[in-house]
């Protein structure tokens, strides 16, 4: 689904990623793991060019989309997009957050939306603050509707980058819920986390990054059993 | 008797070197200021310009600082290594003539560009109060593109992000989404810049532009009483940005329904 060939980035003179190359396969939930500054997030961000990588290739799809003739609005419909800090559209209602993407991109007419934007809201239990603002709204809350907001536009692909990493420790759970139902339904993900749990429990491969490298990658008991490179085995002992 | 009549009378006094009372003389001459040949209207028609040319301004003003704030903006924003593509040709020129603009606008005096759109410029042009409108619009501009740009700047980049991430365009996700925003957060700078913009016509005068000073300026001329034509216009100025500045804050109010818990 996703190709990735000798992606480099680097911000000035420091590397953040350092020549990776890596697949990922329509269906996997693939979780990106390490210390902070090992380069999973921009990783996770050059996946939709949010961040311009330096070099090497990123094809989606079989197209392209490191290519500068790429349409990469187009491409960006099709993967959805989690932050860290939610990045709610503070001046919209939770209904407009939802529908705007789809209705500018003339994916649906207004009233589809609706539709869509009510059945998805139900779907995370929070049919009744469609007509709120998002400062109404607690951190579990504002990141499921994040969620459903992306999922609104029926992405093939969806990035996770830190989900629950800016949620009181309450409310991690409602929305890792939310994001194991989508993973259930076959949703390809690609997850960027803190969350051992998660990633044992949901994925279905785990990588582990370090310095613009990823270290070491296994199916996830075997990961977390059998680590095979100290880096790893040092990190996870502090984790675990 | 009538007020007129009273006029006529102490007016006479005083001309003779009368005494008169100090409420009398007061009488006097706010009624020659005010109301003797019925001055009112040109205050009202002084009025009606300086309105008019404020109006015209702000339009210009508003249109021409968001088109160069959004240009700095676009330009300060794009990122290194995707290639030259025709929009990036396009932007270096548009950004380098923004950068002029607004270096040249506010590195002279507003005065002196009256002086020179007046004299130099619309040298042959009779309608003096559309040049001066004209001017303030362009000199506002450069001051509303810097309130637009630390609007835009302040923003979090996440919002940005998360618009592009669902497959909105740049346009569009600066249209719904990052200029909504900004707007809310520089209305009172916009606010100060258009009470500075209101009183800054008074500078019409000069290339002989027909707003309230002006007006002022020729009742002053032909009853050599600066007083109280003076204060009055200072009062007009008072009262019309006490109107808007309360305008202003019911805007405010109305836009901040979002931020509500």
């Amino acid at each position: 689904m996703i190709d990735v060939q000798n992606l480099s980035k680097s911000f000035g003179d420091h590397l953040v990623l350092d020549n990776i190359s890596e697949h990922i396969h329509p269906g996997e939930k693939v979780v990106v793991i390490g210390p902070s500054g090992s380069g999973k997030s921009t990783f996770l961000r050059c996946l939709n060019l949010l961040e311009t990588p330096t070099s090497g290739s990123i094809t989606f799809e079989g197209k392209e989309i490191t290519d500068p003739k790429a349409d990469i609005n187009a491409i960006r419909r099709q993967m959805g997009m989690v932050f860290q800090h939610f990045n709610l559209f503070p001046n919209m209602t939770i209904r407009k957050n939802i529908t705007l993407a789809p209705v500018q991109t003339k994916l649906m007419g207004q009233a589809e939306a609706d539709d869509t934007a009510t059945a998805l809201l139900r779907r995370v239990n929070l049919e009744e603050k469609a007509d709120a603002y998002p400062a109404q709204l607690s951190g579990g809350q504002k990141q499921r509707i994040a969620i459903v907001r992306a999922l609104a536009m029926k992405p093939k692909l969806m990035l996770f980058d830190e989900p629950t990493s800016a949620l009181d420790p309450e409310m991690v759970g409602e929305v890792l819920e939310v994001m194991k139902e989508l993973a259930q339904e076959g949703m390809t993900m690609v997850v960027v986390t803190h969350e051992m749990g998660f990633a044992r429990e949901v994925g279905t491969r785990v990588l582990f990054m370090d310095e613009g490298h990823i270290l070491e990658q296994d199916e996830p008991r075997a990961f977390f059993d059998r680590p095979k490179e100290p880096r790893t085995i040092e990190f996870l002992s502090k984790v675990l | 008797m009538q007020w007129a009549d009273y006029y006529a009378q102490w007016k006479t006094i005083m001309q003779g070197g009368g005494d008169v009372t100090f409420w009398q003389e007061f009488f006097v001459k706010f009624y020659q200021a005010f109301i003797e040949a019925d001055r009112w209207k040109q205050y009202l028609n002084g009025v009606g310009t300086t309105l008019l040319v404020t109006a015209i301004a702000l339009c210009i003003g508003v249109v021409l600082g968001m088109l160069v704030a959004v240009v700095r903006t676009a330009y300060d924003q794009q990122r290194p290594g995707q290639g030259l593509t025709p929009g990036r040709v396009l932007l270096w020129p548009l950004n380098l003539v923004c950068r002029v603009y607004t270096t040249v606008i506010r590195g002279t005096p507003m005065m002196v560009q009256l002086m020179i759109m007046g004299f130099v410029i619309f040298k042959s042009s009779r309608n003096l109060t559309m040049v001066g409108a004209l001017t303030l619009g362009i000199n506002s501009g450069a001051y509303v593109s810097e309130i637009v740009r630390g609007g835009l700047m302040s923003l979090d980049p996440g919002q940005m992000e998360a618009g592009r991430s669902l497959g909105l365009n740049y346009i569009q996700t600066m249209r719904f989404i990052v200029i909504p925003q900004a707007f809310k957060a520089i209305l009172p700078a916009l606010g100060n810049e258009f009470i500075i913009l209101l009183k800054d016509t008074s500078l019409l005068n000069v290339i002989g532009g027909k707003e309230l000073v002006y007006a002022a300026n020729g009742i002053m001329n032909r009853t050599w009483e600066q007083m109280f034509p003076l204060m009055g216009v200072a009062l007009i100025y008072l009262v019309l940005v006490m109107i808007f500045t309360w305008l202003q804050g019911r805007l405010e109010r109305r836009l901040r329904q979002s931020d509500r818990r």
